[in-house]
């Protein structure tokens, strides 16, 4: 009996380790959904896709012999990069048109980046470099990969910057403006149009360090990599509350936790059904998400 | 007078599907004539080419699985080459590939495609059961020889008389691996890990648990209690849970893109109990996605060995090794099979017309390939042996064969 | 030619979950996702009728009468038990709420043995056939531009228009929002029943959230709120990716990426659909070339 308990706190234990490092990874992707949808009210389904072109950049950039600590910084970059672009040619004309067009344009362009990918690169599954040796460490009964700690503490890491760029710089202040009220802040002389690509290029630069992280936690990039990792991450920021840039974290931690709970003390068959039922009730006890306020509307 | 404009209205927004139905009538009513034509006077089908042979390929090109699909279509491209090089058919071959995307939808329009429009003598595909079974009836109604060369379940031949196929069933891989965990590992505590949105894995894992209980063996746990689903990249929690139920062999019947992953997390989590697998493992993908470390001293059953010193084989391998830059999988090997039984069965069909070729499709025994000897029997299957493969970081080490 | 009759076919059957859905998202403004459950609900009740419990005795068109009318009310009914805690969300969380159910829907199917879970449903009986499917339309078609315009669909339109506004003139705005979604996904469920017996066999992941996005596209490609719109939107995406197999082996290879291309184009030039909110009607099309002054609504 006593055993039965010991080994029930170590797997809660353990359970709770993976779902964090799923988590963070959902966090991450959600960050850029959340931001991209605070400023301009987009769902850019297109944005698991920028994760997916961060992957294979990191990838790229490992096979051709380029340190991680170069191939990190050159996978946000080249990500970022690619959403800028994209931004330009395809939402920012389109933006004007209302919000509806935009999310086919964003579906249109996730569904242009997947098989192009499939079309150029190839649909198998590439096996991503080994960059760092992973070191498992064990307490006890519970284990924790280094690959693990390295996650989490990127995603800590990044969270804080993004905090600090957001809350304390003047790009920052002139993007919570333009997300506040988008003509008022033009008025006041910000430059939207060019808050809104650097909100593209930050939001997806996160994505891209998410794919080389995941690259790195499962060995595995392929050109469909974005699909359920961009919808999980979604569904992530969602639970969130959309918008808000803590409650995307929030969203994917609990998300993962959840996730990894279900497998390990139930079936993983309906892991997915759990994940969507419990999203579906946080959103019926608070519908407008974790943090998000139930503001009345007015007219 | 308001009334009237609403009717009017309303009418008019009905008056696109409505002439579509209307002109869908006529062309419906010619149908049912052609189908009752056909039922009393024998074929009055559309007459084949006989300039050319066109054999069309269903094949997921594109979307979730289209590593299958892809991988596939180079086998079969290969053994083209060789039929139309070496010209043991006065006529060359023609390939039309149709990209199912690996949906059902789309696996039934192409199929529909290929028998309607490009009016082929007969079609290769698919890999996925899945899509096999939503293109097969079309093709059992047109009476156009379907060939799966990958499909394993077994609902697939029982649509009818005009499709067969060149792979083993579940049946068999399930029975020789479990023999082999029994009787050769010496193992006694089984446990199954299922990729629960896979037929192919439930199959196998049916197959498996009752045939290891049958030998002697315990299995821990059913076979709904560890699942994944096809996609899922953190198999860390499963695993932790699949350790605390301390078994001393794991059935893994999955595809390589998951099974690789799951490999390698395994090794992490320090699991050294042998996994045991089916030919999903097939493809040096495996290796690659799990690493030198945790591809070690597992075992699966499959069609051929790639260092088979057999002629064929090795031909086949260093073919594709040459055109691809990489060893071939199970794939790769199933398609190059499939499209060589069905050239050998159009050099035997005589006068081209479906049924002919059908039959030489079913007459097929004793054919070479490199999947080992392949025999079509009665209810359109393929009997022949399987191999049981050790997996080691260079690739697959022959261990022994099975014979059906 | 039976491969393009039955492309014809499918577009009938995408005509219904078009206008259905359009009814949901494009006219009374709920932004659902969930459209595929609903389908695959009406598809599998439908079938599961047609595989186990039709009697031989009966004609065809009865037992495909009787399988549309189960799928449509199953449908119907998880409509409900889905509408009514989902429908006092608003905007993208009640998107992504519906989207939750309709994978909760396929997840649940997955593992269903007697329908054939991953397996997939095999041994459909083969009912529909042009005629039916295009009745169908035609009814459905009818029954939703009628709704519309009455006292119902003026009231779910107001919802559209704004919520806040409408229920302060006294529309019980929950009645109505639940109605039409009820409505539409009966008739995504009927669709469904149309298709199994179209294609005899169904897969679950014929039903994954994409197909539930490609359906919003056919509404939106139309024009969001015009049931004309609808129709074209839902034809013009069924045929589309079919008929690029045919430019060639180039193009067909490349032909999901030319979709996605042409997806994106259409939106730049045509922001708000083929149709916009207008229907295409005979009265005010002549009225173009007489020149006289449209005074329809």
């Amino acid at each position: 009996m006593n055993q039965d308990l010991v080994y029930f706190f170590s797997d809660l234990v353990q359970y709770l380790i993976n779902g964090l490092a799923q988590g963070s990874i959902y966090a991450l992707i959600a960050l850029g959904y959340t931001m991209v949808y605070g400023i301009i009210k987009l769902i850019n389904f297109a944005h698991g896709e920028f994760y997916m072109i961060g992957a294979f950049v990191g990838y790229y950039c490992l096979m051709s012999g380029m340190p991680l600590l170069l191939a990190f910084p050159v996978a946000m970059i080249g990500a970022g990069l690619v959403a800028i672009v994209v931004e330009k040619i395809v939402y920012k004309p389109i933006r004007h048109a209302g919000r509806i067009p935009a999310l086919i344009t964003a579906l249109g362009t996730s569904l242009f980046f997947q098989y192009l990918g499939q079309g150029l690169i190839g649909a198998d599954p590439k096996a991503f470099p080994e960059a760092i040796k992973s070191v498992t460490y064990t307490f006890g009964e519970v284990m924790i990969t280094s690959t693990q700690i390295i996650i989490m503490a990127m995603t800590f890491i990044l969270m804080l910057l993004l905090y600090w760029l957001v809350n304390h710089t003047r790009t920052g202040k002139a993007m919570r403006a333009t997300s506040f009220n988008k003509n008022a802040a033009e008025l006041m002389g910000i430059n939207t149009d060019k808050i809104i690509s650097i909100t593209f290029f930050i939001g997806s630069s996160l994505a891209g360090a998410a794919g080389v992280l995941v690259g790195m936690y499962y060995n595995t990039v392929e050109p469909m990599m974005g699909l359920i990792p961009g919808l999980k991450a979604f569904i992530a920021a969602v639970l969130g509350g959309i918008g808000i840039i803590p409650g995307a974290v929030i969203g994917g931690l609990v998300l993962g936790v959840a996730e990894n709970l279900v497998v390990g003390f139930w079936v993983s068959t309906y892991r997915d059904a759990i994940a969507f039922g419990i999203l579906i009730l946080i959103l019926l006890i608070k519908p407008a998400g974790i943090l998000g306020k139930n503001r009345r509307e007015k007219v | 007078m308001n009334i009237s404009r609403r009717s009017i209205k309303v009418i008019s927004m009905m008056a696109l599907p409505l002439l579509f139905s209307t002109a869908c009538i006529k062309k419906e009513e010619v149908e049912v004539i052609k189908t009752a034509e056909v039922t009393a006077t024998a074929p009055a089908k559309k007459a084949l080419s006989q300039d050319e042979i066109v054999i069309g390929a269903v094949f997921p090109m594109t979307g979730a699985i289209a590593t299958y699909g892809q991988e596939s279509v180079n086998g079969i491209k290969m053994a083209l080459e060789v039929i139309n090089k070496s010209g043991d058919l006065a006529k060359k071959i023609r390939l039309i590939v149709e990209d199912n995307k690996g949906e059902p939808v789309d696996s039934s329009n192409a199929v529909r495609k290929l028998i309607n429009i490009d009016n082929v003598h007969a079609i290769i595909g698919s890999v996925a059961s899945s899509n096999t079974l939503a293109g097969a009836p079309i093709a059992q109604q047109n009476k156009v020889p379907m060939l799966t060369p990958a499909s394993t379940n077994a609902k697939v031949t029982m649509t009818g008389d005009y499709i067969s196929r060149t792979c083993f069933t579940d049946d068999f891989q399930g029975v020789v691996m479990a023999k082999f965990a029994h009787e050769t590992l010496k193992k006694s505590k089984a446990l199954i890990i299922v990729d629960n949105s896979s037929d192919y894995s439930k199959g196998l894992a049916k197959v498996f648990s009752t045939e290891f209980t049958k030998l002697g063996g315990t299995l821990l746990g059913t076979t709904d209690e560890f699942t994944y689903t096809q996609k899922d990249t953190d198999f860390r929690s499963l695993l932790r849970k699949v350790k605390r139920q301390n078994p001393d062999v794991i059935f893994l019947p999955g595809y390589y893109t998951e099974v690789g992953l799951m490999l390698k997390q395994a090794k992490q989590l320090g699991m050294s109990v042998p996994f045991l697998g089916g030919d999903g493992w097939d493809s040096p993908k495996l290796q690659e996605l799990a690493g030198p470390e945790a591809i070690k001293g597992n075992y699966i059953s499959s069609h051929f060995s790639p260092d088979d010193q057999d002629p064929t084989v090795k031909s086949f391998v260093d073919a594709y090794t040459e055109s691809f830059k990489q060893k071939p999988g199970a794939m790769a090997a199933l398609g190059y099979d499939g499209m060589l039984v069905l050239a050998d069965a159009l050099k035997r069909a005589g006068e081209l017309n479906h049924r002919n070729i059908r039959d030489a499709i079913a007459k097929t025994a004793g054919f070479k390939g490199v999947t080992g000897s392949i025999t079509i029997d009665a209810a359109r299957n393929a009997t022949k042996s399987a191999v049981v493969l050790e997996t080691t970081p260079a690739g697959m080490a022959f261990k022994q064969k099975v014979a059906p | 030619m039976e491969y393009f009759s039955h492309l014809l076919l499918n577009s009938g059957i995408f005509i219904i979950l078009s206008v259905s859905l359009n009814l949901i998202n494009g006219i009374c403004g709920q932004f659902s996702l969930g459209h595929a459950g609903f389908w695959a609900v009406g598809a599998y009740t439908g079938a599961a009728y047609g595989v186990y419990l039709a009697p031989d005795f009966l004609p065809d068109f009865v037992n495909l009468f009787i399988s549309c009318g189960i799928g449509f009310l199953t449908a119907a009914l998880a409509g409900v038990l889905i509408g009514v805690p989902c429908l006092r969300l608003r905007g993208d969380y009640l998107a992504i709420a519906t989207l939750g159910f309709g994978e909760i829907i396929r997840i649940i199917i997955m593992n269903m043995d007697t329908v054939g879970g991953p397996r997939g449903f095999t041994n459909i009986p083969l009912w529909s056939n042009l005629f039916w499917v295009y009745a169908w339309v035609a009814i459905t078609i009818l029954v939703i531009a009628n709704i519309l315009r009455g006292t119902h669909g003026r009231a779910i339109i107001s919802i559209r228009e704004d919520e806040i506004a409408a229920d302060s003139m006294g529309i019980y705005t929950f009645k109505y929002k639940t109605m039409a979604f009820v409505l539409g996904a009966g008739f995504a469920g009927l669709a469904g029943s149309l298709f199994a017996h179209a294609n005899q066999f169904l897969h679950p992941n014929g039903f994954t959230f994409m197909w539930s996005v490609i359906i919003l596209l056919m509404i939106i490609l139309g024009g969001l709120g015009s049931i004309t719109g609808s129709i074209v939107g839902a034809v013009i995406l069924t045929f589309l990716p079919e008929m690029l197999r045919f430019m060639g082996e180039t193009i067909s290879e490349w032909r999901m990426v030319i979709y996605a291309v042409l997806l994106i184009l259409l939106m730049l030039m045509k922001p708000t659909g083929i149709f916009g909110k207008h229907e295409f009607n005979v009265l005010s099309f002549l009225a173009k070339f007489t020149g006289k002054k449209k005074e329809i609504i």
